[in-house]
């Protein structure tokens, strides 16, 4: 590991602007993904700004009825917020999917949302990666690409975005709180978080330097029956081969997210249109422009099977990743 | 790897175990040396060409305060075992997959492997052993050893401090990835058990064995 310097930040604001002001500064919340990169030194800061201890571990009811989630709120506590598995079951199965009882104690929301790919190439630092080292080759494209991503994909990088959290997130509605050097608060729709892998896949969000998550918003709660459904080689501690989160209301429409599918939990409000006419019809809206590899072309038929498993489901009959609500 | 520098390419992840403990017992080495290069340093961030940064951290452990000057590499889990010479709690994988670094911190298990020593100031960290000693064994240590819940014992500490902030776990009511009902409390059944275990790898194979040491000690709290 490199050395490099460490503060704990005094304020919030202290700390956007010792980011900003510091060349190599990283900010540091649980350190579950940063420190596991900073081994491998594919992450190299040369100044760490510990943000936990600012206050930005709660949860709170927002005016427009929804949720503020802060943006140190520890994955174990989001998923066992009372209000969160009350209205917001997605959300709590996503969480209790990923990761272990360990690291859900330390990961945080904010942690959570920027955590790094989990491409076998983008940690082998003998290997080309553009998303590691710009310019030198993507390994993982004519690689093994069984676990990358299928859409969204770009010459440069396939990898695929390895939170669950996310994904739920995406279904909610999500928005991200920030704040930057010069005071400014911006919000940020979570689509819109992400960078599109494009030539630069060592670009990942459209934060700028010394930003700051500060919270995640969730919209009022809109009932219907909330499903995480996740499909990975182990049945506990993987990553997703495929995941899919759900909201279903009672009249047949609802909301769906992919997870292990692309750089960024993928949805699309379009394919949602065609949720009463099946699974099939949803999945080829939603999938359409995809471009798997000969390795991962079975994520297609995948994610369709996985919708279809998820849309016949009922909470008698699919112990034990569906909730229903009211 | 430095992005900047395409020679320096010494920790890929198909690292061997060995080369892993060699790497990490030079970081303790450069921790020992920063340590007594800089014992008059102050208590904040000090930063020289020569010297590596190091910060000073205070904590609780096993109940006892413990004060540190740690180069700020330092994990939790090389302060605990190289500086502090607790060696119950392991070195497995050292990137927070096996589980054999768990310990409690402020309550709650953690991979003490992948947490900065100087991120714990003022909190109270508890090991395997401040959990029980040789003569007064905590009743998960009994019974793991009347259980057989484990054959070569790398992992035991781990699993132990893991199960023991598991159980409290489920006391309070977190639910897990198998929980029928989000809302209800959990029952210690073994289908939950290996869920909220999952974090703890044993190579031996001794899983059945420990999801029934943990079921009789859940059984007799519960």
């Amino acid at each position: 590991m490199k050395s490099f310097t460490y503060e704990r930040a005094s304020s919030l604001q202290q700390a956007v602007n010792a980011c900003a002001s510091r060349e190599g500064a990283r900010f540091i919340a649980g350190g579950t993904n940063l420190l596991d990169l900073m081994k491998l030194e594919i992450e190299t800061p040369q100044h760490l700004i510990d943000v936990n201890g600012l206050g930005l571990d709660k949860i709170t009811a927002t005016k427009e009825g929804g949720l503020r989630i802060g943006a140190m709120v520890r994955n174990t506590d989001l998923a066992a917020a009372p209000q969160v598995r009350r209205d917001y079951a997605v959300l709590s199965r996503a969480l209790l999917a990923g990761a272990s009882g360990q690291l859900r104690n330390k990961a945080t929301t904010a942690g959570n949302l920027l955590q790094r790919t989990r491409c076998a190439y983008f940690y082998d630092t003998n290997q080309p990666c553009n998303k590691r080292r710009p310019g030198t080759g993507c390994s993982a494209i004519g690689g093994a690409s069984r676990q990358q991503a299928v859409i969204g994909v770009s010459d440069a990088c396939i990898a695929s975005h390895p939170s669950d959290m996310a994904v739920a997130m995406r279904a909610l509605g999500a928005k991200i709180e920030t704040l930057n050097p010069d005071g400014h608060v911006r919000t940020i729709e979570i689509d819109d978080l992400y960078s599109a892998l494009g030539s630069t896949p060592h670009i990942e969000t459209i934060l700028s330097a010394g930003e700051l998550i500060t919270a995640v918003t969730l919209p009022k709660p809109i009932g219907g029956e909330h499903i995480y459904y996740k499909v990975r080689d182990r049945a506990s501690y993987a990553f997703a081969l495929v995941s899919v989160a759900a909201i279903v209301l009672p009249d047949g429409t609802g909301h769906i997210a992919l997870g292990g599918m692309s750089y960024k939990p993928w949805r699309s409000e379009a394919a949602e249109a065609y949720l009463p006419d099946g699974a099939k019809t949803v999945a080829t809206h939603l999938l359409a422009g995809a471009s798997p590899t000969a390795q991962n072309a079975f994520k297609i038929k995948l994610a369709e099977r996985t919708i279809g498993l998820v849309l016949s489901n009922s909470p008698s009959s699919q112990r034990p990743r569906t909730a229903a609500i009211d | 790897m430095n992005p900047e520098n395409p020679t320096a390419s010494g920790a890929g992840i198909e690292m061997s175990r060995r080369q892993v403990l060699i790497g990490t017992a030079g970081t303790a080495v450069t921790a020992v040396l920063a340590k007594v290069e800089n014992a008059q340093a102050n208590t904040n961030t000090k930063s020289t060409a020569q010297t590596p940064p190091v910060s000073h951290v205070t904590f609780t452990l096993n109940g006892r305060r413990v004060a540190l000057d740690v180069d700020n590499r330092t994990t939790l889990l090389d302060a605990l075992r190289e500086r502090l010479h607790l060696t119950g709690s392991k070195k497995g994988c050292d990137h927070g997959q096996c589980g054999a670094c768990t310990v409690i911190v402020e309550e709650r298990r953690i991979n003490s492997c992948l947490t900065l020593a100087v991120m714990h100031e003022g909190d109270s960290i508890t090991t395997i052993e401040g959990l029980g000693t040789p003569c007064t064994l905590h009743p998960l240590q009994s019974a793991f050893i009347k259980h057989d819940g484990y054959q070569c014992g790398y992992c035991t500490p781990g699993q132990i401090c893991s199960a023991v902030a598991m159980l409290d776990e489920i006391k309070a009511g977190i639910p897990s990835h198998v929980s029928d009902d989000l809302i209800a409390k959990s029952p210690v059944s073994a289908v939950e058990i290996r869920e909220r275990m999952s974090g703890n790898i044993c190579r031996c194979g001794a899983y059945s064995n420990i999801v029934e040491a943990i079921q009789e000690i859940a059984g007799g709290e519960a």
